[in-house]
């Protein structure tokens, strides 16, 4: 079904912060086997200049993915999340995500469209810190594939 | 902190350090953990097959997370990658016959930018496809 064209430049409300854990940085660098010291050593991160454990690039993913979850679930859109692909992703960065950051999500739709039958959207997050210093902007590209013919 | 490798001793065709990273299903159920994405696309065959997919695929997530491995490693600095954008073109199937897949990676200097900044191009492939395409990262080096 094609998707609600107003829903272009509309923004959803910034997400409760999100607490980021050294633990966590530790248990997704080891689950991508990333044995990078940065990501798991306070000391060698602070003597690679960063005030605590920076997470890998694409960590920041599991946050702003949830913050679209408000986007992709918003039953005025229309999307079928079931049939929902990944078809691009992008980090531009201020600086690297660390433990102790209380992260915030503002998602907007940057475009909606219809190609072929499959629903598309872009949605973007930016992701500022408790102080409100941006960190990272995540832009995500999300395909509902056309229903197979009957 | 800065990368280790220096802005002036690159060019643009510089290769980077090539790599090759093995994916099991263990390791696609250990990333579903860690990452919070647990679509049982990634680890239910049955599933994976019911909705089209020839088998278990791996998080487009994880390839991403892989690839960027090839400029980190080489910079030194994981926090010098200033932008990174990926097209996922392919899915990597992983079989459950104890091998699984193998993603591998290559990447090159594209271009030298202002800032002591270079964009470094990407290529990923598993069984023989590209799985990654528009695969570029811009780092800030030394």
């Amino acid at each position: 079904m094609a998707l609600d064209q107003s829903f272009v430049g509309r923004s959803y409300p910034p997400t409760d912060p999100y607490e980021v854990g050294r633990e966590k940085i530790r248990e997704f660098a080891v689950a991508v086997g990333d044995a990078h010291p940065v990501y798991t050593d306070p000391e060698a991160a602070k003597t690679a200049g960063y005030p605590d454990v920076i997470a890998p690039p694409t960590f920041v993913f599991a946050i702003t993915f949830a913050a679209a979850g408000q986007v992709v679930a918003d039953p005025q859109l229309g999307l079928d999340y079931s049939r929902v692909v990944h078809g691009d992703q992008k980090f531009a960065y201020t600086r690297p995500v660390r433990a102790g950051d209380r992260l915030s999500v503002t998602s907007t739709i940057e475009a909606v469209k219809t190609m072929a039958g499959n629903d598309i959207i872009d949605i973007r997050g930016e992701v500022h810190d408790e102080t409100g210093e941006h960190v990272v902007t995540a832009w995500t590209k999300l395909v509902s594939r056309a229903p197979e013919e009957a | 902190m800065t990368a280790q490798i220096k802005y002036d001793d690159v060019e643009v065709g510089t290769e980077l350090p090539a790599a090759s990273f093995p994916v099991t299903r263990a390791t696609l159920v250990q990333y579903a953990g860690a990452s919070g994405d647990f679509n049982p696309i990634h680890w239910n065959e049955r599933f994976a097959k019911e909705v089209g997919l020839p088998d278990v695929i791996a998080h487009g997530m994880f390839t991403m997370a892989q690839a960027i491995r090839v400029v980190t490693d080489w910079a030194g600095d994981p926090g010098a990658v200033v932008e990174y954008g990926v097209r996922f073109t392919n899915p990597v199937v992983v079989p459950d016959d104890g091998t699984g897949a193998v993603i591998d990676v290559t990447a090159k200097v594209a271009a030298k930018l202002d800032g002591n900044q270079v964009r470094v191009d990407l290529v990923a492939t598993a069984a023989g496809q590209k799985v990654l395409g528009r695969s570029r990262a811009v780092v800030a080096l030394a």
